[in-house]
């Protein structure tokens, strides 16, 4: 017991360099937590934007391509697909349901998505959780209606039966604008967390009369143009979409229907599995968050060495106070613990502090960082995982601490009592 | 005749890859004794007292406390004697600055139970023998709280004395204790150590190069006459 008062009472004699060294440790810790934090929800984010989908089918490209725009919206098919392919799978007799997407167009940079009512009906998300409307309703017959994801509604305060333009393309400013035909919006989805809170969606009918009247990818001019309600009258049956999702019967035929989408000869097709595709594309980004979660390891370690200066730096100039305790009966592995201690002490409270810090940190940014890039964390007790890591922090502390230790146990094994100063 | 207190024979010893420092054939401390021991520096005064703290092992001859054969005793048996039975008063900066004057005092205790048993035998408590010594020496009780580096050096150097002698150490060891004093004080000090080392049945070995304390003591020696080696040096 009397070890650990006259450690502290030595630290708080040189509180201010102590401080310091506690901040620097406090900072790191809680650098390495937020980092762990960050990608840990992440990766959960990321493995929950899609789930109950046996098969994502578009036009020949890569997988990793075809599950970017597909289902994160982002970057462009290379090419449709035609309407009776996605018939002639949407009727496969192992084919349990299939949503048809169209995409292309888009609304002050969200993008705008094509499907049918199966949709709402068909796609699950994390663990099988189906969409839920917060308001309104889905859309129906008219073709001029659009279903808001949720942080579409909240970031353009967007509310039911509010008119909105389409824009021609995915450009955040778009030089051709829809504003001939507005849609009107039905229905705002609950919150998910996925890609699906950044889209609008409206029906494959929708989609088509938006293009009805375009030619070579301009709009029509003068009488060639065709009104929202010339073309509410018209046959609005797409030829082409974008890509479809597919459920199965049965999760056995899986395989043999990849395959033979992958071979049909009426066009070029590529399916693919959802969960395979996305462990693939993560991956890709894996290394980067391997990379970040090792740079912020550096960080730690940086704290501890520069604790480990501090310490080493003020043995000389302790001497004194080491021989003193030898004076009073302090044999040298006493010295040697107190070191230990300290370092324990300066670790210990570095870690307290970051986790304080990160803490504060996340409930101040937990509603930005949600709204900003849809990641919620959680003020949750640290994980086990993360437990370890910091008792990895303190361990490598009292490693680090016996660096300092074992020179004082051998310089206070030399002076013995006196100091020869 | 009882049993001395400190008893050297034969003493020697050299740090390593030096010549022979200190040679010591015969000495004795009593009992109850005061002895001035004149060591002006770089005569191994130093190194004597390590020795005699267990600090170092001699390389040749004896040197008993208490009848004990320091030599046979391992390094850490040699630093809990040393503890139990010996209190230090240094120069000057004695104290622990970041400890109050009580920690300070009571440091003997925290690390030898047999000086802490004796402390609370004779006063009760560790805390009520602490404060009995300062207030002999003549330190107010409301300094007690204090850091130690808020006293001034004369307090200071009695704070270190109460150290010593809490728990009834059979042997205190002074080493130049008084060099930072002005005169008048330097024997005031003394003339309070000695009543407490008498009152605790304490030998006191003082060493000093400032002749003029000498007539104060029971006996006075020089460490040039003890050391054999110093003599061959001088010749």
């Amino acid at each position: 017991m009397h070890l650990i008062r006259i450690a502290l009472a030595s630290l708080a004699n040189r509180r201010f360099t102590a401080l310091l060294t506690v901040f620097a440790i406090a900072l790191s810790v809680c650098l390495l937590l937020a980092v762990e934090r960050v990608r840990t929800e992440a990766r959960a984010s990321f493995a929950n934007t899609i789930s109950g989908t046996d098969l994502i089918v578009g036009a020949r490209s890569g997988s990793v391509n075809l599950l970017l725009y597909s289902v994160f919206r982002i970057g462009n098919a290379t090419n449709n697909i035609r309407w009776d392919s996605f018939e002639r799978f949407a009727n496969h007799r192992q084919v349990k349901w299939a949503i048809p997407i169209s995409l292309g167009d888009s609304h002050r940079g969200y993008r705008v998505m094509g499907t049918s009512t199966a949709y709402f009906e068909h796609y699950r998300y994390a663990r099988s959780q189906a969409l839920q409307l917060a308001q309104g309703r889905e859309f129906a017959d008219d073709p001029f209606e659009v279903v808001l994801g949720a942080e579409v509604a909240q970031a353009l305060g967007y509310g039911l039966g509010e008119k909105i333009v389409l824009a021609h393309g995915v450009a955040t400013i778009s030089l051709l604008k829809h504003d001939d035909k507005p849609f009107t919006v039905v229905g705002i989805l609950e919150r998910t967390g996925t890609p699906v809170d950044r889209t609008l969606h409206i029906s494959l009918a929708g989609m088509e009369a938006l293009h009805i009247d375009w030619q070579n990818g301009m709009p029509a001019r003068g009488a060639a143009q065709i009104s929202a309600d010339q073309a509410r009258a018209m046959d609005l049956q797409p030829k082409q979409i974008t890509a479809f999702m597919l459920g199965l019967n049965s999760k056995i035929a899986t395989f043999s229907l990849q395959r033979e989408i992958n071979e049909f000869r009426g066009e070029p097709l590529l399916a693919i599995l959802p969960g395979v595709a996305l462990q693939e594309l993560w991956s890709l980004m894996g290394t980067a968050e391997q990379a970040l979660f090792v740079v912020s390891l550096f960080v730690v370690l940086t704290g501890l060495i520069g604790m480990l200066t501090a310490i080493l730096t003020s043995l000389n100039e302790r001497r004194r106070e080491m021989a003193i305790l030898r004076s009073v009966g302090a044999r040298p592995w006493h010295i040697a613990s107190l070191l230990v201690l300290e370092a324990f002490t300066l670790a210990l409270a570095g870690v307290a502090f970051g986790v304080a810090l990160l803490y504060l940190g996340i409930a101040g940014s937990q509603g930005f960082v949600q709204a900003s890039y849809g990641l919620y964390l959680a003020l949750n007790a640290p994980s086990s995982y993360e437990w370890k890591l910091l008792g990895g922090i303190l361990a490598a502390a009292v490693a680090m601490g016996s660096v300092p230790a074992w020179r004082a146990y051998r310089q206070s094994l030399a002076d013995g009592l006196s100091i020869r100063l | 005749m009882t049993q001395p207190l400190i008893e050297l024979a034969d003493l020697g010893f050299a740090w390593p890859g030096q010549a022979q420092l200190l040679d010591i054939p015969h000495f004795t401390l009593a009992p109850g004794e005061t002895l001035f021991l004149k060591g002006p520096s770089g005569s191994g005064k130093t190194t004597l007292l390590g020795l005699l703290g267990g600090v170092q092992r001699a390389q040749s001859g004896h040197i008993r406390l208490l009848g004990q054969d320091l030599g046979q005793l391992s390094a850490g048996a040699r630093d809990r004697f040393r503890v139990d039975h010996t209190g230090y008063i240094f120069q000057q900066f004695n104290l622990l600055p970041f400890l109050s004057v009580r920690e300070n005092v009571e440091l003997p205790c925290r690390f030898s139970r047999l000086r802490a048993e004796r402390a609370r035998q004779r006063h009760g408590s560790v805390d009520a023998a602490a404060a009995a010594l300062l207030d002999h020496l003549g330190l107010r009780t409301e300094l007690l709280g204090r850091r130690a580096d808020e006293l001034s050096i004369g307090q200071q150097q009695r704070v270190a004395a109460a150290r010593a002698l809490i728990g009834q150490p059979e042997l205190v060891i002074a080493d130049e204790p008084t060099s930072a004093l002005d005169f008048d004080a330097r024997e005031a000090f003394l003339q309070l150590l000695f009543a407490e080392c008498r009152a605790a049945g304490a030998s006191l070995l003082f060493v000093s190069h400032d002749q003029s304390l000498a007539p104060l003591f029971d006996r006075s020696l020089s460490l040039g006459e003890l050391n054999r080696a110093a003599k061959s040096v001088e010749v």
